[in-house]
């Protein structure tokens, strides 16, 4: 083989450090009470702190409302609502994370976002079916990083009820 | 995109203004006012889509608009006389034309022959004309106008001196200077020189490559704008030179000893000497008269995209000024007296530049009416019933946005008119009518809003009728006392206007119910007056935009909304004797005779905290269209604010009783009402008045 000292950029873009080919995920990890949730980080637009919002009237219980996204008006989804476990009563540490999905923009409420991880895409699991709980049917799969479980979280799936016309 | 597809493409945006343009003089000529204006429109316009053809090489087009042209230009010169048969051929040509318009932009083709029988009648036509014109006595423009085509003489025959200098790569790009050269010979008597000077030598000769320009001088009456309307498609401004001569240089010989000369020929390119000066043809024309001719820009095509965007940024910074006005506001004044003013103008300037941005986006509402004339005739023809269409006001400006959705509310207003409205020729003769029905347009700006009448002469609404259909389908007790108003709004009920109402004409099975939601969605209204045996009127009221709102900020508990001020009739604290409760229903309001139906917003919306009872609060008794007069109770009123309207369902869905969203001063989202939609979603309290009429 040739490879003397040839630069390639394109292979320094796509391949990840230590020489693993494998396809990686990056994921923005957040928490609703004690469990970590993941977003696949090419669907998340931005991250704000959470601000008052404007009720819809007649909508689910899990649409908080709308706010204003520098002149947009955005919706907010109350994922812990979403899941099933009760209203957020959101206080300034609460925070918003932004996704683009399709042409929509959409805001979830979180508790709080952990970090941002890397992983191989194989070493996310299939969620095991328990019971066609609908929370469950909103996951995409699940990985462990540092030995914690993450669920990783179909933006589509949850936006579903709100985007059907 | 290579240049050749960008041609492609400005020629058929082109072509649509052109063909509009087209139709309108046919249907001009249609209704006998066939005057030069009228006829020159139809020349230039055919003559344009037709340079633009030959340029493209749409040879079908080419050939079938030349001998419609040939047509039109014997009726511009009143060598033919306008008939009512000739005036159907040149509207079905007209058809043609569009038809191999839209044939060549989709790539395809007519059907071998489609235009056959037309192009046939035009060339007996002219023929016709032509025979007729031998044989006149004497040709009044002389043995100077050779061309028979060359205008009539009593239009004084101008000279002008074209500079063609295109770029190198001319031909790649499509064009081909012989058929620039042809068209200018069609507007008049055509000396050509060409200039060969820059031809190199044979060893480095690139044969795809212009080396040649051109000094076209050119007799005609056609005008400057006829001349630059040959280049327009090929050249750009910056290679062309169009100059007017005057007596004096006219007499100059215009080429100088090495250039190439030619008559009415094509030049070909010959290995000539080069000469040192290729600027010598243009020397005999003046630097001053040269600034005068120079092509003046007064229009430009601009993306539609690129306005919508300055309209939102505009939107954006007249919101940010507010919130600016608003922080400040908590400021002692006489403290920051140089501040609060700085504050006053620019809120001043940001209003103006909002102005002034939507009015670039605004357009006369003739683009839809033009086409209207077309559809009364060809109903009127098909209904067999004699119909003319007055137009006016056609120059009134709105919106894009609103122009855009007016097309199809007048299309079925129009329809209902000649459909429904206006009687057969002999019906009318027995009702001591002129056999000729009358359909009105008008367009006017009324206190901010469109208002846009379609009005007939014909035999009204016939009330028995709606009544007797509304009652048998169940939208109307039987026993249900109604006033006229009332009556005549039924035909707007879904379910009414179906069957015998929509018939084949108004094929599309849309009713008048669709018209209204459709326009109602708009924050437009439609109303309607009718006189038995004299005729109705259709009111479409719009707003001048869809992009500001004037509205009445109105609280109810803690959530902020805003009621579109067009839809407020007034606004009032009742005395809670006047509220009165219906078994089994909402509660109703007791205003001067009236009982209005109540639509209670806290509870619609289930907001917290929000007002119990009427009297507490306030009721803006508002026009909820379809649902007749209703009072909506909201906590208190706010103020009233010029907001600028967001989509809710771009991010979200359409919601019930909610027409958008809009960004109050404080940063927060305030919904807009959609009053029509409340009274409707609201079921209990909305009542229709038909309803709590029986």
């Amino acid at each position: 083989m040739s490879s003397v000292g040839f630069y390639d950029p394109l292979a320094a873009l796509v391949g990840e450090a230590g020489g693993d080919t494998r396809s990686m995920l990056q994921v923005v990890c957040f928490t609703i009470g004690e469990e970590s949730y993941g977003i696949d980080i090419r669907q998340v637009r931005e991250i704000r702190a959470w601000s008052a919002t404007t009720s819809l009237p007649n909508t689910p219980e899990f649409v908080m409302g709308v706010i204003n996204l520098r002149g947009t008006i955005v919706p907010i989804l109350d994922l812990r609502a979403r899941f099933g476990r009760g209203q957020s009563e959101p206080t300034k540490a609460h925070v918003v994370v932004i996704v683009a999905i399709e042409e929509r923009v959409i805001g979830m409420l979180v508790d709080a976002v952990s970090d941002i991880v890397t992983l191989p895409e194989d070493e996310v699991r299939p969620v095991p079916e328990i019971g066609g709980s609908d929370a469950a049917e909103c996951l995409n799969g699940l990985a462990t990083v540092n030995d914690q479980l993450i669920a990783l979280v179909s933006v589509e799936r949850i936006t579903a009820p709100i985007t059907v016309h | 995109m290579d240049e050749l597809d960008q041609l492609r493409q400005t020629y058929f945006q082109d072509c649509d203004e052109l063909l509009g343009e087209l139709e309108s003089a046919l249907m001009a000529l249609d209704n006998g006012r066939a005057d030069g204006d009228t006829l020159n429109d139809a020349f230039r316009a055919i003559h344009s889509i037709k340079g633009g053809a030959d340029i493209l090489h749409f040879d079908r087009l080419v050939r079938f608009a030349h001998s419609f042209e040939s047509v039109l230009d014997r009726l511009r010169l009143g060598k033919l006389v306008v008939d009512p048969e000739l005036a159907s051929l040149m509207l079905r040509a007209g058809d043609a034309v569009a038809d191999l318009v839209r044939a060549a932009e989709a790539g395809t083709e007519m059907p071998d022959g489609y235009e056959n029988e037309i192009a046939d009648a035009l060339h007996l036509l002219a023929q016709v004309a032509e025979t007729a014109d031998a044989t006149e006595p004497s040709d009044r423009q002389g043995p100077a106008a050779p061309d028979e085509r060359a205008p009539a003489a009593d239009t004084p025959l101008r000279h002008y001196r074209v500079q063609l200098s295109p770029p190198g790569d001319l031909f790649r790009q499509g064009n081909e200077p012989q058929l620039l050269i042809r068209a200018l010979e069609r507007l008049g008597n055509v000396k050509t020189v060409a200039d060969a000077s820059a031809l190199p030598p044979l060893a480095s000769f690139d044969a795809e490559q212009c080396y040649l320009r051109w000094t076209i001088d050119i007799r005609t009456a056609a005008g400057l704008e006829a001349i630059q309307d040959v280049f327009d498609l090929a050249v750009d401004k910056g290679d062309l030179e169009i100059v007017e001569l005057t007596a004096q240089q006219t007499d100059a010989p215009a080429a100088s000893t090495a250039d190439i000369v030619s008559e009415a020929a094509a030049p070909t390119p010959a290995a000539v000497p080069s000469s040192p000066s290729s600027t010598a043809p243009a020397s005999g024309s003046a630097p001053a008269s040269q600034a005068k001719a120079a092509p003046t820009v007064n229009s430009i095509r601009v993306d539609l995209e690129k306005l919508d965007y300055l309209v939102n940024l505009v939107g954006e910074l007249v919101i940010s000024q507010s919130m600016l006005a608003e922080q400040l506001s908590v400021l002692p004044t006489d403290k920051f007296p140089a501040l609060s003013r700085s504050i006053e103008e620019m809120s001043q300037h940001a209003r103006n530049l909002q102005d002034g941005v939507m009015a670039v986006r605004t357009q006369p509402v003739k683009s839809v009416f033009a086409r209207m004339p077309r559809l009364v005739r060809d109903l009127a023809v098909e209904t067999g019933k004699n119909v003319r269409l007055l137009i006016s006001g056609e120059t009134t400006e709105v919106d894009k946005t609103v122009v855009e959705q007016l097309f199809d509310p007048l299309i079925h207003m129009i329809r209902n008119a000649v459909d429904h409205g206006i009687e057969s020729p002999v019906e009318r003769g027995a009702n001591g009518k002129a056999a000729q029905g009358t359909v009105r347009l008008s367009a006017a700006h009324v206190g901010g809003r469109i208002v846009i009448q379609v009005t007939d002469d014909g035999r009204g609404i016939d009330r028995a009728r709606v009544r007797a259909r509304a009652v048998e389908r169940g939208l109307l007790d039987a026993d249900a006392v109604l006033t006229e108003e009332q009556l005549d709004n039924l035909i707007f009920l879904p379910g009414l206007s179906t069957a015998e109402r929509v018939s084949d004409i108004s094929g599309r099975g849309v009713g008048m119910d669709v018209v209204r939601r459709n326009v109602e969605r708009l924050g437009g209204r439609v109303l309607i007056r009718s006189v038995a045996g004299r005729g109705s009127t259709f009111y479409l009221s719009l707003p001048l935009t869809l992009a500001v709102l004037d509205g009445m900020v109105v609280g109810v508990g803690r959530e902020t909304y805003i009621v579109p001020l067009t839809v407020i009739f007034e606004s009032l604290r009742p005395q809670a004797r006047d509220v009165h409760r219906l078994v089994g229903g909402g509660d109703v309001l007791y205003v001067r005779g009236e009982y209005v139906p109540l639509v209670y917003l806290g509870r619609a919306f289930a907001v917290p905290d929000a007002t119990r009872e009427p009297w507490e609060g306030l009721v803006m008794l508002v026009d909820a269209d379809a649902g007749g007069k209703i009072g909506v109770v909201v906590d208190e009123i706010v103020g009233q604010q010029q907001v600028v309207i967001k989509s809710v369902e771009s991010n979200y869905r359409a919601l019930p009783g909610i027409a958008g969203a809009t960004i109050l001063g404080n940063g927060r989202v305030a919904l807009i009402l959609d009053v029509a939609g409340l009274a409707q979603s609201s079921g209990d309290a909305g009542q229709s008045p038909e309803s709590a009429a029986a």
